[in-house]
């Protein structure tokens, strides 16, 4: 096996010329220049600084590949297009820049839709770019079609099928601008074979052409004050933060509007890393599996200061007795967030950086840090002491998930990017890792995409090559998506994954054990049992070092020996007990009053009522 | 069918191919039902009107209107309050007619302001122009002649006075 040295690699991945992407103005200025479509696209991409793409050719799109061969724009073929998009979204969430992916026509591209709608619901910036049957041939149910643009319509943010070839830099443009500003998600542009054969002419910049697109970054003065008043007035408030705090880089702001208001802050699935989870102000994540006092505080509050979240049936529980007695104000970039599930006293559309900032301004003269709220800390921190995250060791003598998660996230620290997949492991990795800076958790919060961890991991690693990037996985998820580590192992991508392998589906079987009797249906899949696959040899298979632990004594070791490793990615087969279940939990459909801190054990706050 | 909760929108969209499925699929997604929709040209041939009459309360259709805001090729939704608006649909309407009836039937004509399009032996077919509940009307007079076929255009309206809905103030709710 011949594996790419980081001579090659350098030689390969140009130097960031990123500005663009990251959204300043273009700065390359070409005149017009004969080229072919597939030229025209290739240098579209080189324009917008795109510095990597995540695919794998096909007929449709084959033009396109040959400008590529000698492009600036480094190419990193995937094993299945599942794999290029999720790697597109975790580049994306690693860096802030666009992610790009590119599949051929028909079944290429259909391989995109998961992680488009992934996308889509996670706010995630990437554009994809597929091939489509020549123009004569659309409609006819030619060789390898698929109406993509009509199949990614309700989970992109925009999509486009380009006509002629002397469109491509604008829609190029245009694709790039609308993933990347106000609300950011998923572009697709599609590309039809016969276009990018087309002889055509190159200029750059291209003149954008959006004229109904007009997102708001900045917040109304009247709501900033309305908000402010509700602040100064309230006895109860929480800082309901989500990811959108993230994305509009507010963070500094956040940390700053807290400690200067003295406000408890819970931060969502989506958020965790937006806000330090060291900081004494920091009362965790709320929801479904949230903290018990982040819960609480959102249920007791009187007012939410809602930043970039979106009230998600998994933060809210059951919606109509969410935060009975709050106030929300209710500040997103996106206006038809607001009011969508929950009625917002105070709507503010803008940017959560000018949103932040400006709340800053308005409450500078009223505010009176956490001696203001003193009784709500009171309560809050007496509910830290009495019900904090925590697990039991197995009594089967098996290893607690819960503590391999926990090790890895205490060894390898908070500097590394931590990427999930989609089940118990995610919300282990979720409460038991700290998180302290911004864009260090990936996962997929919105769609619940399984399989989505190694591919991103995969992208996340080569926007960040110099940051470790640990996967945290199951076994279920890491059979959907593990070829990836194929293209790691090829392309020079050293991820690490840990398979929290419990030989189950474990969460669903978690759901089995509280509300179906215990009748595990089709849950087990026989990794623990059978051992079938052997995730050692199936990593050694794949160009991977493969590592197995069993137990306890083990897991420090087998931690750091896998950090040790650096010139190839690294599975560890961390065998665990397969009874470990996520607590808290409010169940599906159920009030979050109703929350169980763990089996058969509900918190006792209803008694200490204010 | 309520009426109470009726609603037109007006919602200018660049002329492209494919709006209308984004339009229509943000509906659908939702289970309205569109009583009506009529899609042209305006006066600047790069912009389409769509009009919409959709029976939905208020909450959801104005989740739709913000989600609708959020296409890229939307330009701008307004909604037409029927007494600051005037609204009109197409009828084309095939009516048994012979010797013995016709006269009554074009004495119904006459009083609608409508007008006869095409004659046969046997049937007149009929246009009229007008708001919807002149046009019931004219069906339920036409009805006990024997309506053989009949079709109807989506609903088109613009609002009244000298304000266009490119200067008028859009529906961005917050």
């Amino acid at each position: 096996m011949t594996r790419p040295t980081p001579e090659t690699l350098a030689h390969r991945a140009t130097p960031a010329t990123v500005a663009a992407a990251a959204g300043a103005p273009a700065v390359v200025t070409v005149s017009p220049t004969p080229v072919s479509g597939a030229g025209s696209l290739v240098r579209s991409l080189e324009a917008l600084g795109v510095e990597v793409a995540f695919g794998i050719p096909g007929g449709a799109i084959l033009p396109a590949y040959d400008p590529l061969y000698d492009s600036k724009v480094r190419h990193i073929l995937v094993r299945h297009e599942q794999g290029a998009g999720h790697a597109a979204t975790g580049y994306a969430q690693a860096t802030g820049k666009v992610g790009v992916c590119i599949a051929t026509s028909g079944p290429g591209a259909t391989n995109l839709v998961t992680p488009i709608a992934d996308a889509y619901m996670d706010s995630v910036p990437i554009v994809a770019i597929t091939g489509q049957v020549a123009r004569p041939a659309i409609g006819t149910d030619a060789f390898q079609e698929a109406d993509i643009q009509g199949i990614t319509l309700p989970i992109t943010k925009h999509n486009f099928l380009i006509q002629t070839p002397e469109e491509i830099p604008r829609i190029m443009a245009e694709a790039f601008h609308l993933a990347l500003t106000g609300r950011p998600g998923p572009v697709l542009v599609d590309v039809p074979k016969d276009v990018l054969q087309a002889a055509t002419t190159f200029a750059w910049p291209p003149t954008l052409d959006l004229p109904g697109y007009r997102p708001t970054l900045h917040p109304h003065g009247k709501q900033i004050r309305e908000a402010a008043r509700l602040i100064a007035a309230a006895k109860r408030p929480v800082l309901y933060v989500g990811g959108g705090v993230l994305k509009a880089g507010a963070t500094d702001g956040l940390r700053k509007l807290a400690e200067l208001t003295g406000i408890p802050v819970v931060t969502t699935l989506m958020a965790l890393g937006a806000f330090p989870d060291s900081h004494p102000q920091h009362l965790g994540m709320p929801g479904m599996h949230g903290t018990v006092p982040a819960v609480y505080a959102l249920q007791k509050a009187d007012l939410l200061v809602t930043l970039g979240a979106r009230f998600d049936d998994r933060v809210t529980g059951k919606l109509d007795s969410f935060a009975p007695e709050a106030k929300v104000v209710h500040a997103d970039i996106d206006p038809a967030e607001i009011g969508k599930n929950r009625h917002a006293d105070v709507p503010i559309v803008g940017d959560a950086r000018h949103v932040i900032d400006e709340l800053i301004a308005a409450v500078s003269g009223t505010a009176g840090g956490a001696a203001a709220y003193e009784p709500w800390w009171a309560q809050l921190n007496d509910l830290r002491k009495r019900y904090p995250l925590g697990y039991d060791e197995p009594t089967d003598g098996t290893l607690a998930p819960q503590y391999v998660i926990e090790r890895i996230g205490e060894l390898v620290g908070p500097d590394a990017v931590y990427v999930a997949g989609v089940g118990q492991h995610q919300m282990w990795a979720s409460q038991f890792i700290r998180y302290e800076k911004p864009g260090t958790w990936l996962n997929s919060g919105g769609a619940g995409t399984m399989g989505y961890a190694v591919p991103a991991a995969m992208g996340a690693k080569v926007g960040r090559p110099d940051t470790p990037v640990w996967a945290i996985d199951g076994d279920g998820c890491f059979q959907m998506t593990n070829q990836e580590l194929a293209t790691c192992a090829l392309e020079g991508i050293p991820v690490k994954i840990a398979v929290i392998n419990n030989g189950n589906l474990g969460m669903v079987r978690q759901w089995q054990t509280l509300f179906y009797e215990g009748r595990y249906s089709n849950t087990e899949l026989g990794t623990h049992k059978h051992r079938i696959p052997d995730f050692v040899k199936l990593a050694e298979a794949l160009g991977c070092v493969g590592l197995r632990c069993e137990s306890k004594a083990d897991v420090d070791a087998t931690i750091k020996a896998a950090m040790e490793i650096n010139d190839r990615p690294v599975v560890i087969d961390f065998t665990v007990g397969k009874d470990a279940m996520v607590w808290p939990m409010v169940a599906a459909g159920t009030s979050n009053d109703e929350i169980m801190f763990a089996r058969d054990v509900r918190p006792a706050f209803d008694e200490d009522d204010l | 069918m309520s009426t109470l909760n009726k609603h037109t929108l007006s919602v200018l969209v660049e002329n492209k191919p494919g709006v209308l499925a984004r339009v229509s699929g943000l509906f659908s997604r939702r289970s309205f039902n569109i009583d009506s929709l009529a899609v042209g040209e305006t006066e600047n041939p790069d912009v389409s009107r769509i009009t919409i009459v959709v029976n939905a309360d208020s909450s959801p259709l104005e989740q739709v209107t913000k989600q609708l805001n959020k296409l890229v090729n939307v330009l701008k939704i307004v909604e037409l309050d029927p007494q600051q608006s005037v609204q009109r649909e197409l009828l084309l309407v095939k009516v048994r007619a012979d010797r013995t009836v016709r006269g009554q039937v074009l004495e119904t004509v006459e009083l609608f302001r409508a007008k006869v399009i095409d004659v046969a032996p046997d049937t007149l077919t009929i246009e009229a122009t007008g708001n919807p509940d002149k046009l019931d009307a004219l069906l339920r007079d036409l009805e006990p002649y024997g309506i053989k076929e009949m079709v109807q255009s989506g609903l088109v309206a613009i609002g009244r006075g000298s304000r266009s809905i490119t200067t008028g103030p859009a529906l961005r709710a917050a």
